[in-house]
């Protein structure tokens, strides 16, 4: 392999790497607050990516549709307990109706506005991000909020659930062809002795941005440290006035923000299918494992390796591709286990 | 008081068992079909059932474990031309030995690492299975000869049922018979943290891997039947999608039930096919649709009943007697090499040395010195955060020395792990209490006596423990009756109040038999009475030569019981001396109750 291809492979590596250090932010995040493995994180990719990919090509997304209708029933289950507890009042309605009625009606106009050709790239990819946002609270209520002090093999397998929701929905609502969207970063320009493709300079970008601005918001807000107060201890928490609920409605309203954004950036890169999302999540899942799912810098950096990783196993032998990177991830794994030895959790449940 | 587990009684296990039995005869083939497919799921998520609902382990490469066992019996019996049932012994060994040697460098990662080395893993497989050449890829393997038993070839569906129901019975059998036996207590006990176990002298890790091996080989089973029935395999049902379904049943059933495997395992295989059915039938096409049902149906099962749906449906099936109790009566003495020092000598059982522990900047046990005798009550005290609770953790081997040494009937035992220095004699209770939640008292009295049988995991699993387990039974009877518990033999652990759960850690500490017995706050939460007729139990153990070493906040008991005091102050020995010289002495009182000036 010469330098040129080398640079090139590794170019495509990070580019490709970055995409799964947002998940891998994402998943780290929402494991820390929420005790959720956060399995459908990727679905959140694939729908942004083709939701894009469907108003590019002059339809109206079906994910609209979704919106409207998981939010009918995420505002009618969030009306129900309320009256059961013998909490309902009209004020308590406005925020659930808002956030459940109001925005997704908001949101499918736009999506139909979108449809038209004449709209820029940049709106629809901002209407897209949109739709898939505003699916993270819904599913957070009516998925995880029901059994949110479950124990977390109770709540991944409920993850697991909303991942074949998520998934088999997409089926219907893409059909099983692969979508690209177009780039929008124009021409590859040379720098030096390598051509640098843009979309590159984009998807690094914009995940430093938001890995600076996940850490401003934990590091030095009061919702983010909220969000951390509730990662260790949720009746702590709860005693200190952090409502639980509204922890986990945020953050996996933040990953889903990640989601969706890595899927914008993703979609000019590789060609997306209804299912192509979960492969993603998995191998962001795997870099944030080697991270210890604790710290977000070795997180980043490990999904960075897994995206380097994974672009010259393709290169050297495409078939092995996936055995390669899935199976070099063991001794790192083994590495870090002898690095930092895990205490052994307790699960108290009764 | 809550009743003790229930446990469903075992008659009810007959008529399922006879409608198996009969079914194929009577049933059209569609319907054997599903029930192969529900049996073949069954044999694996019983094997997690194990593994997850009893070790908390979650493993997302079972489906590739099932998938080693078709491709070993396909090689095995395509390419090499082996006999089907010398193939079923290489495919579970194959399984078992790669399960082993995965296991072992997996295993050392906690709960989360091992859950996505699996799945790594878990995809590798996947795959590998589809590139190797001479696998045939994608597209599958055929060719797989059907066994057969004497003159008949198993060629049908309907007789590869037998073959396939005896299996899951075989299965069924083994891990019901695991789960109660000491292996099995052993098992259950891990959930409250590997300390508990290993106070007792129970090898964790090695455990882990057994279960993890076992679990594997299971599905290596589930994949040598599925091989043969169908004749034919290819990589799609050894995917990890597949591998999240099996947890899937395992959790929907009711992890940690061997009932709730079955349950799981026929509700999520039939609740599919209902539905795919459903959705031809109305929507005219399979469509996808049916991933979306079933997962919302899952997920409204969750939210309904978050505990698996086995202990929803236990409520209305009748509940078997508690088991007839043996006799009371205690196991042999336990001989230990090196003998113990001769009570009567009041020679030195447990000998502190400059023992020091550093917790970053804080110094939590600093360079303390103290021994403790054959037949002494020795009470450590002080104040809260004085480094008790710390210094009891590193005798036990809880925790490492920073420093200094701990001599044990004269070897040095620090750096030696809490499991060995268990068998070699000391026993504890703990600060907070640690009980096996949702085993009966009995139970987990039984647990301490570990290293006194020796009956292993195949034993155990094919029931030939019978004997040695009337007499840990016996002996755990004994020892309740010993700290007037026995009336309780039978009650869940977890609902005694707080003082009498730390009766119960006492009764399993004796249970060990030990040379030193180590006692965390024995007598917070206990009654007058009770404390008196703890304080004669401890009384009547050190007259027998026993060693003790007590943590104790309640002055008045400590001091009419021990025979020396050790006063702690800041991870430092403030004084040291018989409870009457540490009444009148002024750094104590200062410690205590303030400076007088």
């Amino acid at each position: 392999m010469d330098l040129q291809t080398a640079a090139f492979l590794l170019q495509d590596g990070f580019t490709i790497g970055a995409v799964y250090t947002l998940l891998a932010v994402a998943l780290v995040m929402v494991f820390n607050v929420t005790r959720i493995i956060y399995v459908p994180q990727g679905e959140f990719v694939s729908y942004a990516a083709l939701t894009l990919a469907t108003l590019d090509a002059g339809r109206k997304p079906a994910t609209a549709l979704l919106l409207l209708a998981a939010g009918v029933l995420a505002f009618t289950m969030e009306m129900l307990s309320l009256w059961r507890d013998e909490r309902w009042q009209a004020r308590r309605c406005l925020v659930p109706a808002a956030l459940y009625l109001l925005l997704p009606c908001v949101l499918a106009l736009l999506a139909g506005y979108c449809a038209l050709p004449s709209v820029p790239l940049m709106a629809k990819a901002a209407v897209s991000v949109g739709i898939v946002v505003a699916l993270a609270p819904m599913v957070y209520r009516i998925a995880f909020k029901p059994i949110a002090d479950a124990s977390p093999l109770t709540l991944l397998v409920a993850a697991i659930s909303v991942h074949f929701v998520l998934v088999g929905l997409s089926l219907q609502m893409f059909g099983p062809e692969g979508m690209r969207t177009p780039a929008f970063a124009g021409e590859a320009f040379k720098l030096g002795l390598f051509t640098v493709a843009p979309q590159l300079l984009w998807v690094a970008g914009i995940a430093l941005v938001l890995i600076a601005a996940l850490y401003l918001f934990f590091g030095f807000t009061l919702y983010g440290k909220a969000l951390r107060a509730s990662a260790v201890s949720r009746r702590g928490a709860h005693l200190v006035g952090i409502s639980t609920d509204f922890a986990g409605t945020l953050t996996l309203t933040l990953a889903a923000a990640i989601g969706a954004v890595s899927g914008v950036l993703v979609g000019p890169i590789t060609t997306m299918k209804f299912d192509s999302g979960f492969l993603l999540g998995l191998k962001g899942f795997v870099g944030a494992i080697l991270g210890g799912l604790a710290a977000y810098p070795l997180a980043a950096a490990g999904a960075l390796f897994v995206g380097v990783l994974e672009i010259f196993a393709s290169y050297w032998a495409s078939a092995y591709k996936e055995v390669i990177v899935f199976t070099l991830i063991v001794p790192i794994l083994v590495w870090r286990s002898v690095v930092q030895p895990q205490a052994d959790e307790e699960e108290d449940e009764q | 008081m809550k009743p003790g587990p229930m446990k469903t009684s075992p008659w009810m296990l007959g008529l399922p068992l006879l409608l198996a039995i009969g079914a194929p005869f009577f049933v059209s083939s569609f319907t054997v079909t599903m029930l192969n497919y529900v049996y073949l799921n069954a044999i694996v998520v019983l094997g997690l059932v194990l593994l997850t609902g009893v070790l908390g382990l979650i493993s997302f490469g079972q489906a590739a474990f099932v998938g080693v066992g078709a491709y070993a019996t396909a090689w095995m019996t395509v390419s090499l031309g082996w006999s089907p049932w010398l193939s079923l012994i290489g495919a579970v060994l194959v399984t078992g030995i790669l399960a082993a040697a995965l296991g072992s460098i997996t295993l050392r990662m906690g709960g989360h690492y091992l859950a996505i080395a699996t799945l790594a893993w878990g995809i590798s497989f996947y795959y590998l299975f589809g590139n190797l050449k001479g696998f045939g890829g994608f597209t599958g393997w055929g060719g797989i000869p059907a066994p057969s038993i004497g003159p008949w070839q198993l060629g049908s569906e309907r007789a590869m049922y037998g073959l396939v129901l005896a299996w899951l019975v075989a299965a069924v059998w083994m891990g019901n018979n695991l789960l109660d036996s000491r292996v099995g207590r052993a098992m259950r006990a891990l959930r409250a943290g590997a300390a508990l176990p290993e106070s007792f002298g129970v090898a964790v890790p090695h455990l882990k891997l057994t279960v993890f091996a076992a679990a594997a080989m299971m599905a290596a089973v589930s994949g040598w039947l599925y091989a043969h029935l169908q004749g034919y395999i290819n990589p799609s049902p050894f995917g990890v999608t597949v591998s999240i379904e099996y947890l899937f049943m395992a959790v929907i059933g009711g992890a940690g039930q061997i009932a709730g495997a079955l349950l799981g395992s026929a509700l999520v295989t039939l609740t599919r096919e209902w539905i795919q059915d459903l959705m031809t039938r109305f929507a005219g096409q399979a469509g996808n649709f049916e991933t979306v049902i079933f997962g919302a149906v899952m997920l409204v099962a969750l939210a309904q009943a978050r505990r698996g749906l086995w202990p929803w449906f236990s409520r209305w099936l009748p509940v078997a007697p508690p088991p007839a109790l043996p006799a009371a009566a205690p196991l042999e003495p336990v001989v230990r090499a090196p003998a113990p020092p001769d009570p009567a000598l009041r020679q030195a059982v447990l000998e502190v040395r400059q023992a020091r522990k550093v917790f970053g900047g804080l110094v939590a046990v600093d360079d303390l010195s103290f021994n403790v005798n054959g037949g002494e009550i020795v009470a450590l005290i002080g104040p809260n955060g004085a480094g008790k609770s710390t210094m009891f953790n590193l005798i036990s081997g809880l925790l490492p020395l920073s420093g200094g040494e701990v001599r044990f009937c004269a070897q040095r035992i620090d750096g030696l792990g809490s499991a060995r220095i268990a068998a070699l004699g000391i026993s504890r209770s703990f600060q907070h209490v640690k009980i096996a939640r949702g085993m009966s008292v009995l139970d987990n009295v039984a647990l301490g006596s570990w290293l006194r049988t020796g009956t292993g995991f195949v034993r155990s699993a094919l029931r030939l423990d019978r004997a040695s387990e009337q007499a840990v039974k016996a002996d755990a009877l004994w020892q309740l009756q010993r700290v007037g518990l026995q009336d309780l033999a039978h009650a869940r652990s977890d609902s005694l109040p707080l003082g009498k759960q730390r009766i119960l850690e006492i009764a399993r500490a004796l249970a060990a038999d030990p040379m030193l017995l180590m006692l965390d706050e024995p007598a917070a939460g206990l009654r007058a009475l009770e404390k008196k007729a703890l304080a004669e139990l401890l009384v009547t153990l050190r007259a027998s030569g026993l060693a003790i070493l007590l943590v104790e906040h309640d002055m008045d008991f400590v001091m009419k019981l021990a025979d020396r005091v050790v006063v702690m102050n800041f991870g430092q020995m403030l004084a040291t001396g018989t409870p009457a010289k540490i009444r009148s002495d002024a750094r104590v009182l200062e410690a205590y109750l303030g400076a007088d000036d």
